[in-house]
């Protein structure tokens, strides 16, 4: 064949194509199981989710001690870019290939529509990383669990705690998408019933927005109370940075409505103290927490889990437990029968502790209100919360009946 | 007083912040100007270069203690070494080819740099402090403006002034832009064109990591924060006239502030403002506001 530049394209793009499909290794012998671990791991929410994601999901394997079992265990991994459709093809391949669970899954838009295929396939799906609560409402089937947090638990804990503690008069900064608005209506939700006052809410464009000067001098002269920042990732972290730039800080406290430990560490003390935010886990909450995350740093040095990946690791142990009560790994391949079985199972674990799983998919477990420590009170490496608040599950989540959830009507 | 139905306060406060945006927009597609318009690359990886001035910034500081008013030396000399490399051992190979190689080659190494940064210091970044004389804020009236913000538009003005004035009026400068129109000529004159188009590249490279210099104290140093910025100033660039220095530093002040008039009037549209006037511009004025039509 002549090579011309066309050819030359041809052949480059073509090889890209191929370097983007995930390759499956062959399955050995024995009882295979695999688990896809599908996050983002190039992109803004890599350090929430990503390899550290995937260091939880192994940790959880060698916890539960599949090998003494005499499971093959095999992890993969794909990287959803934050696209949904690129999201749905990995999720398919990997699901056509083989894979008995997908995990993780930050990004609302890319795990509703991996939901959408595992419900096909009738294969597992623990989605972690994404924070929408319709993961759990009119778009809930039987083939998917929605561990760790969302948009309802985030507005209940921190924006209830803050009108409770004087915070009355809240602007809000959004990021214009669906995952921004549900974090947005339904804090201002909170905040209405709890008797407080939303002066103001500005939409910005999401992504490609670094300068928030603007939207923060537009709170500034509403005389919020509160700014809430409806936002995450990078976002927060430039949006609170800046915050602290035009001295915001010491006139609006500032709740940041989802923040991660990784974001804090990104900002420095110096500019997140006195941060108000909810986690459902914290590495440095008790005993517990502590002693899983000594276990699986070794195979994440420099990123502390966040609850994004602890829920990977709680969400993979009882996923694996539900498999070993079925009789093994066969029975792997009926999602709808493996989800049924994870429902009637109350979890146990280091990261989360006693914990259940609802009818609709919605894994219940405790928020927990934290504030920053400032730059002084931090002792160790990452000691960064102070536990403020406790919220019991039932009072996190939605109930089940404002859900417009089929699986709980039928 | 009010100014179609927005406090006056508020407006002027927009107008400042505006100017701010404007100060990067002007700075970095001056670089991309002076590239273009010497050696015809359309460089993708100026972003990605801004933004490894700002982590060279940071590790300065991290590794060996030098802060930022160094930084601001260093930082740009170290970037302009790793263009000094590039364009010897890449891109010179591109400029015998169609336009679009360079594009795809610099768009590859863009891609690299993010990926390697991402791989060891992750997607939240790191913090940098920025320097202590210039942390606190003044009260202007209408508005209080971090004494850093108002040290970058200073800083930009003074930057984009001086690199006009060395291209468009000095000996230099017309040795450049004669490099540029007659190649074989300048150097039967004696000149060795091959190294001014390197130290040319160098120099537009080492202007992006100077300004990625002033952003670290700004931003969130993280390895996406070129790629946040390059569509706009690839807008301004087009706005301003390719190649054209002095276009693309008023355009880069005027968007700035298009767009900061934007965020008070209607948020959900400031990103999208900047590629309407381009478009508006491209249908009126093919070859931008200042350029030369081919």
């Amino acid at each position: 064949m002549e090579i011309t530049r066309r050819n030359l394209l041809g052949a480059a793009a073509g090889g890209a194509a191929v370097a983007a499909l995930p390759v499956l290794p062959a399955r050995a012998a024995g009882k295979p199981l695999t688990i896809a671990v599908i996050s983002d791991f190039s992109g803004p929410y890599r350090d929430d989710g990503g390899p550290t994601s995937v260091a939880c999901v192994q940790q959880a394997i060698a916890d539960y001690g599949a090998k003494q079992k005499g499971w093959d265990v095999t992890v993969v991994q794909g990287d959803h870019q934050n696209k949904p459709d690129v999201g749905a093809a990995l999720a398919r391949r990997f699901y056509d290939n083989g894979a008995d669970l997908v995990i993780d899954v930050p990004n609302t838009a890319v795990a509703l529509a991996i939901q959408g295929v595992a419900h096909d396939k009738n294969r597992v799906y623990i989605n972690s990383g994404a924070a929408g609560s319709s993961l759990t409402g009119k778009f809930c089937n039987a083939q998917s669990i929605h561990w760790t947090y969302d948009t309802y638990m985030l507005a209940q804990s921190t924006g209830g705690a803050m009108v409770k503690a004087g915070g009355d008069s809240w602007f809000f900064i959004t990021a214009n998408y669906a995952f921004g608005h549900l974090l947005h209506d339904q804090t201002a939700q909170v905040v209405t019933s709890h008797g407080g006052k939303v002066l103001g809410n500005v939409n910005y464009p999401f992504p490609q927005t670094t300068d928030f000067s603007s939207y923060l001098i537009q709170a500034e002269s509403s005389g919020a109370k509160v700014l809430g920042l409806a936002n995450a990732g990078q976002d927060s972290v430039n949006s609170i940075k800046q915050a602290h730039q035009f001295g915001l800080t010491q006139k609006m406290k500032i709740a940041g409505l989802l923040v991660f430990i990784n974001d804090v560490h990104g900002m420095g003390l110096e500019v997140a103290q006195d941060l108000i935010l909810t986690e459902s886990f914290y590495w440095n909450l008790n005993d517990r927490t502590r002693a899983f995350t000594k276990r699986v740093l070794p195979r994440t040095p420099n990123n502390y889990p966040c609850m994004d990946q602890a829920g990977c690791y709680s969400g993979t142990l009882a996923f694996l437990k539900a498999v070993d009560a079925m009789g093994g790994p066969k029975a792997a391949g009926n999602g709808a029968a493996v989800v049924a079985q994870m429902k009637k199972m109350p979890t146990d674990d280091d990261a989360f502790g006693k914990a259940s799983i609802r009818e609709d998919g919605r894994f219940m477990c405790n928020a927990y209100l934290f504030r920053v420590k400032k730059p002084g009170e931090s002792k160790i490496p990452w000691d960064y919360y102070t536990l403020l608040a406790t919220t019991p599950p039932d009072k996190a989540f939605m109930p089940m009946k404002d859900e417009d959830c089929p699986l709980v009507k039928a | 007083m009010m100014i179609l139905g927005k406090p006056a306060p508020l407006l002027f406060g927009q107008l400042l912040l505006g100017i701010i945006n404007g100060s990067f927009y002007a700075m970095l597609s001056l670089g991309l100007a002076i590239i273009f318009g010497l050696l015809n690359v359309i460089n993708f990886a100026h972003g990605a270069l801004f933004m490894v001035g700002a982590f060279v910034t940071w590790g300065l500081l991290n590794y060996l203690g030098i802060g930022f008013w160094p930084a601001l030396v260093v930082a740009p000399i170290i970037v302009g070494l790793l263009g000094l490399i590039l364009e010897r051992g890449l891109i010179r190979f591109t400029y015998k080819l169609d336009i679009l190689y360079g594009l795809l080659l610099t768009f590859g190494v863009a891609m690299v740099l993010q990926g390697v940064f991402t791989n060891y210091y992750g997607s939240s970044g790191v913090s940098y402090g920025g320097p202590a004389v210039l942390s606190g804020i003044v009260n202007l009236g209408f508005m209080f403006l971090p004494i850093y913000r108002g040290f970058v538009i200073g800083a930009a003005i003074v930057i984009c002034f001086a690199v006009w004035f060395v291209i468009e009026k000095t000996s230099l400068g017309a040795l450049l832009r004669a490099a540029t129109e007659n190649p074989s000529l300048v150097q039967a004159f004696g000149v060795n064109v091959p190294r001014l188009v390197t130290l040319t590249f160098a120099g537009g490279v080492a202007l992006a990591g100077l300004a990625g210099v002033l952003a670290a104290p700004l931003y969130s140093v993280n390895p996406n924060m070129g790629s946040d910025l390059i569509n706009t100033v690839f807008a301004v660039v087009v706005i301003g006239g390719m190649g054209s220095i002095g276009g693309a530093i008023l355009t880069g002040f005027a968007l700035g502030i298009i767009q900061g008039l934007t965020e008070a009037f209607y948020p959900p549209a400031s990103s999208v403002v900047v590629f309407v006037v381009m478009a508006v511009v491209l249908l009126a004025r093919p070859a931008g506001l200042f350029g030369r039509a081919a």
